[in-house]
């Protein structure tokens, strides 16, 4: 039995997963054309590969890994580069970015596999993580930061135990809930693979204890796979439970240090999506080329979890589910609490996509009147970070950035609680965020006008140290000149000592 | 097909300002009931005028100040602020007393600091004090409990109208019947050096406090706890109050019974309970994080109980929580909580 510690703060949110968790999943029939934006993970943008009229096979490398943090992408499906052109990418901003378009030829061909590695033991980790990193596998709990770099420990840092996280705390969002139903096999060998990788002594599967079904098809995975060294856990359903962080604390009782890892107290968390993936490329061969995406609200039809290839476009993964209905108001990607607005369904879904919500009125509010705060603290009672987000509102509002730091802005993970229990409905995630950027743009110039003062620095040492040479030869000069001098006045005075001992004898002689 | 954006989170807000104020009025019901059955009808027509003051008032400072007059009369706190006010005036307190009050209240104390939220001080006790300190003699004359009079001497609905209205109580002088409030008799009468026991057998006085007002301490211990159940308030504050007064009134009364009230005397008298859950809980002025509500509410205890024993006020509300609410900046600064994944 796994003791619990629970975090402080929180919320209990309505659940809203029923919508979408009945049906099983279904996969999301091929589309005409698919957008695969450079960018899906954390670190640098993926290199193009292929040129347009490219025809390309399903799982083929259509951009390169551009460094360590950084991932290849494959083509879903066989087809034709149409364009590798800036196209609206799913992101806050709204902003476009370089995607490669494929037109697909509806014959979905594959392009050969990688080999299995067959048993994972006995190869050694750097081998696995090449195999992750050449398959493309992210994060796919919403971050989609890139797997190979999480499980490479160092000999500082050995990681004791492997957090699978399948708390997923979002309101409305049941992609995990539905995988670890119907592929809690996949999901547990892949938590086998981390931990030999790891060489970490103990997994712990983590689902939120309001997913009986889940629970127990995890159970049977476990009683079939035998693996002493995994155990799952029930946790308390409560927002935001799935928060690394927030996990971390419940299972362990330890925090992870303020602008540190997880590692740093040896742990790593990996969603169960994640693992399946990792199985899947490990044991299969497979790129990452799809994900399950939660598909619901009441703006869609019929709501349900879908297996879509990425770079499908939104709108398709919707006109599958049986189209928007009238009602619909925002689309959302990602949950009600951390998802950002799409301004449009053209966007398609990445390696980060966890859920599409199509919300109506009664579920989201499009605008809210902000009332002066008055200093309820419900904000900081919520917090899980402990911070205290009414002073934190109060210096972002003065633009006291030297105060938002002290108050430690950046232990907040935007998670949204005290904004969702603000009863003066001050928008405070947004003024936290605004706050963060404005920081890292001051940190930035101040970092350019340092590199500017100490090049400036750099050219006044060096004029400086070209005119010390410059004086310095001239007065060796000056000095060998002298030196010179005074050899000829020696010679002069041995000459006129010699002619006055010629005059003296001369004299003597007469 | 287009979308509109906005940032996240995107659920409703689960909480307004305007539900919060509306649970504060409702759970001050229980407590106006038992009012009105020992006290007769005057708080009615007080809180009455004390909320037509406070909305004049508020809506002639928003109108000046050029803010939103819509939006903050529907928030309700100038509401709150006058009928609390109202529960720590005589019944019979003239009108132009209550309006007096109520207007420094909203006028001075709320918006001339900056409006809702930025007031240093509670606006009812600083609303209060000016009053304490301008009409002695008019706040505390107090009539006794219904209960406590002969049939027929206590003033009709009617009578305590007029009295509000014109000053004067129609067919008896306000004087010949109002009469000191236990707390005062208990601070006159100790001064006298006579025992907790002798004072104690007037019938003004109850099992646990004064007669009468230990009925509305429990109508508000009940809209209290309500509040923290509805978590409208957190229970720190309230507790620290009361244990702020219960612990020197229980070491002062186990020292020496004889001349010290008993703790439930102190808890059960004047307006210790409105205070620990309605007054001192006012979030503006009090501390926001946990430690800080503690020692706030603590403080603010202690100083009631100290100013009642030493002082020379025989209830000291509204000075303790004065006095306190000038302290938050600094217990605020001091009681930062330590967040996640920093040194402990």
């Amino acid at each position: 039995m796994q003791t619990l510690h629970g975090f402080p703060g929180g919320l209990a949110l309505e659940a809203r997963k029923d919508q979408s968790t009945a049906k099983p999943l279904a996969r999301v029939p091929l589309g005409f054309e698919y957008v695969l934006p450079l960018l899906q993970h954390e670190g640098d943008p993926a290199q193009a590969r292929v040129s347009v009229g490219d025809r390309v096979l399903r799982g083929q490398v259509i951009a390169r890994a551009e460094g360590y943090l950084s991932l290849p992408i494959h083509a879903p499906t066989s087809g034709t580069v149409t364009g590798i052109l800036p196209r609206p990418i799913p992101h806050p901003s709204g902003l476009l970015a370089e995607c490669i378009v494929i037109e697909a030829d509806g014959l979905d061909e594959a392009a050969e596999t990688k080999a299995p590695i067959e048993d994972p033991a006995a190869v050694h980790p750097s081998r696995l993580r090449n195999r992750l990193r050449e398959c493309g596998v992210a994060g796919l709990g919403g971050a989609a930061f890139p797997t190979h770099v999480k499980l490479n420990p160092t000999a500082e840092r050995p990681i004791e135990t492997l957090i699978i996280n399948g708390a997923q705390c979002e309101p409305y969002i049941s992609c995990d809930d539905r995988l670890l139903r119907e592929k809690a096999d996949e999901v547990v060998a892949g938590t086998a693979v981390m931990l030999t990788a790891l060489h970490a002594s103990q997994a712990l599967i983590a689902i939120e204890n309001d997913t009986p079904q889940a629970m127990a098809a995890v159970d049977e995975a476990l009683a079939r796979y035998s693996d002493d060294r995994i155990r799952r856990v029930a946790v308390p359903t409560i927002y935001p439970e799935g928060g690394e962080r927030q996990l971390i604390q419940t299972l362990t009782g330890r925090e992870v240090p303020s602008r540190g890892l997880p590692a740093d107290i040896g742990v790593i968390c990996h969603n169960v999506g994640t693992a399946r993936a990792a199985w899947r490329a490990i044991h299969h061969g497979e790129a990452l080329t799809e994900r399950v995406v939660t598909v619901t609200g009441n703006g869609v039809t019929a709501p349900r979890n879908v297996i879509a290839r990425l770079g499908t476009p939104v709108a398709d993964l919707v006109a599958f589910c049986g189209g928007y209905t009238d009602s619909v108001a925002r689309l959302i990607m990602g949950g009600p609490m951390m998802g950002f607005a799409l301004g449009s369904d053209e966007v398609s879904v990445v390696k980060g996509t966890t859920c599409i919500l199509a919300a109506d009125n009664s579920e989201i509010l499009l605008e809210k009147q902000s009332m002066p705060c008055i200093r309820c603290g419900e904000c900081a009672e919520t917090c899980p970070a402990g911070l205290l987000p009414q002073q934190l509102y109060w210096h972002a509002h003065e633009r006291d950035w030297e105060g938002v730091e002290n108050f430690h802005l950046f232990d907040c993970i935007e998670c949204g609680c005290c904004d969702v229990v603000c009863p003066s409905h001050i928008p405070l995630v947004q003024y936290f965020r605004a706050a963060k950027t404005e920081i890292w743009a001051r940190q930035r110039d101040r970092e350019k006008s340092d590199i500017a003062r100490a090049r400036y620095e750099q050219r006044q040492a060096r004029l400086a140290r070209e005119a010390e040479e410059k004086k310095r030869r001239h007065e060796e000069k000056k000095k060998a000149l002298a030196g010179r001098k005074k050899g000829d006045d020696k010679v002069k005075s041995e000459l006129d000592a010699i002619m006055s001992r010629v005059k003296q004898r001369k004299k003597g002689d007469n | 097909m287009r979308f509109p954006t906005g940032p996240a989170p995107h659920l409703a807000p689960q909480n307004s300002i305007t539900t919060m104020m509306l649970r504060v009025l409702l759970a001050l019901v229980p407590a106006l009931l038992v009012w009105v059955w020992f006290f007769g009808w005057g708080i009615v027509f007080n809180i009455v005028i004390a909320s037509a003051t406070a909305l004049l008032a508020e809506v002639m400072m928003l109108y000046l100040r050029g803010k939103a007059i819509r939006a903050h009369l529907l928030d309700l706190s100038a509401i709150v602020t006058a009928v609390l006010l109202a529960f720590c005036l005589p019944p019979t307190t003239p009108w132009w007393i209550t309006v007096t009050g109520v207007a420094f209240a909203i006028i001075f104390a709320k918006h001339l600091y900056g409006g809702l939220g930025h007031n240093p001080f509670n606006p009812a006790m600083a609303g209060y004090v000016v009053l304490l300190i301008s009409f002695p003699v008019e706040m505390t004359q107090w009539l006794p409990p219904r209960q406590l009079m002969e049939d027929g001497q206590f003033p009709t609905a009617w009578a305590q109208l007029v009295a509000i209205l014109t000053g004067e109580l129609p067919g008896a002088s306000l004087d010949a019947i109002s009469r000191a409030t236990p707390l005062d008799v208990m601070r006159t009468e100790l001064g006298q050096a006579r025992t907790i026991a002798e004072i104690t057998a007037d019938p003004r006085f109850g099992d646990l406090g004064g007669y009468g007002w230990e009925w509305i301490g429990n109508g508000v211990l009940l809209g209290g706890i309500w509040l923290i159940y509805k978590k409208v308030i957190r229970w720190q504050i309230p507790v620290a109050v009361l244990a702020g007064v219960l612990i020197p009134a229980t070491f002062f009364y186990l020292l020496d019974p004889g001349s010290h009230a008993s703790p439930a005397f102190h808890l059960f008298s004047g307006a210790t309970l409105l205070c620990a859950f309605f007054i001192a809980t006012d979030p503006v002025s009090a501390s926001t994080t946990r430690t800080g509500r503690l020692i706030y509410g603590a403080g603010i205890g202690f100083l009631i109980y100290a100013i009642r024993s030493w002082g020379g006020y025989p209830d000291a509300v509204a000075f303790a929580v004065l006095l306190m609410n000038m302290a938050v900046p600094l217990i605020d600064r001091y009681t930062k909580p330590r967040a996640y994944g920093h040194q402990k």
